[in-house]
């Protein structure tokens, strides 16, 4: 019923800040590389490794993955809304588009 | 049950809650879900507008006359921002121990013996480190603001100038307030000391601090490296 808490070592803290800067350090690397910046994969591999990124965060530094399942309802409730908004808002004004045919 | 209730009181210095859990707590969630609201909101609206503004400088593209009277370079300086993004994210993994320095301040020697045993140990040294990143990312901010302008990109330019200076500047604030805030938990610290019972105050701003730099990752992304 409470707070379940047993918060991550430094151990698991250090490989989380070796990764976040590992796929940072990709993230800028691809966007010097013209022709990967010219494909169809640039802005889906950009989109994913910064959600890894988002959700690595929420859950080893936000502990929230350790974390009582109201705090995840209450993060991540909000965050589909705003997400789902921002698509919608995006297919409006014409930025995404789906293709028939 | 009743007992656990008495123990929460004694443990936490207020009233036990019907969900077991403590109000502040839940409100900075809250708070956080509302945040991201608001800064989705604004990411939106950069998106809306991107490419279409009709006057330079642009973020990615170089502006020509006639559209520019002179020729504009991309204004959006990769290099530093990678940089200030490299510190922000440090600084959450600073944050998040002087966290585990305050939560286990009555256990002698958990974090091990030795110089970097005592530094773990240390919830001022890391509550003063997360607080000197945060300031350095926004000296780069303010660095790169300031170029902006030198370089013909007001927040009244054109819709890139207007949704980007927005944007930024609103998580600017934010880590502005996350700065001010740290370095009172470090004055407090430094006063009488942080120990276990003040592991929620901790926990409470480390949130926002992390929820500042998961916003920033968003930015990153979706603002400067995307084009």
């Amino acid at each position: 019923m409470g707070e379940v808490h047993e918060h991550p070592n430094w151990g698991t803290y250090k490989w989380v800040a070796l990764i976040l800067s590992v796929i940072t350090v990709v993230e800028v690397w691809v966007y010097y590389v013209p022709s990967f910046v010219a494909s169809r994969l640039f802005v889906p591999v950009l989109l994913t490794m910064s959600a890894v990124k988002f959700a690595i965060v929420v859950m080893f530094y936000m502990h929230l993955k350790y974390d009582h399942k109201l705090f995840r309802a209450l993060f991540t409730g909000p965050l589909i809304i705003a997400i789902l908004t921002m698509v919608i808002l995006l297919f409006l004004f014409g930025h995404l588009a789906i293709r028939a045919g | 049950m009743a007992t656990a209730a008495t123990a929460d009181v004694v443990g936490h210095g207020h009233p036990p809650t019907t969900t077991g859990l403590d109000h502040r707590k839940i409100a900075i969630w809250a708070f956080i879900g509302s945040e991201c609201m608001l800064f989705t909101s604004l990411i939106s609206t950069y998106l809306v507008y991107k490419g279409r503004s009709v006057t330079g400088p642009f973020p990615h593209e170089v502006c020509n006359p006639p559209q520019c009277a002179t020729t504009l370079k991309p204004i959006l300086n990769i290099p530093v921002t990678s940089v200030s993004t490299f510190v922000l994210l440090m600084s959450s993994l600073a944050m998040v121990l002087a966290l585990a320095a305050v939560e286990n301040k009555d256990k002698p020697g958990w974090a091990g013996t030795g110089a970097w045993g005592r530094a773990l140990a240390s919830s001022k040294l890391w509550l003063l480190m997360t607080a000197i990143l945060g300031a350095t990312f926004l000296g780069f901010q303010a660095f790169e603001f300031t170029s902006f302008v030198h370089e013909g990109l007001t927040i009244r330019q054109n819709l890139f100038g207007s949704s980007f200076f927005t944007l930024t500047g609103f998580h600017g604030a934010h880590v502005t307030v996350g700065v001010l805030w740290l370095l009172t938990l470090l004055a407090i610290d430094v006063r009488r000391g942080l120990g276990p019972k003040d592991a929620l105050i901790v926990d409470i701003s480390a949130l926002y601090w992390h929820f500042v730099d998961v916003v920033w990752i968003a930015i990153f992304t979706l603002v400067y490296l995307i084009r």
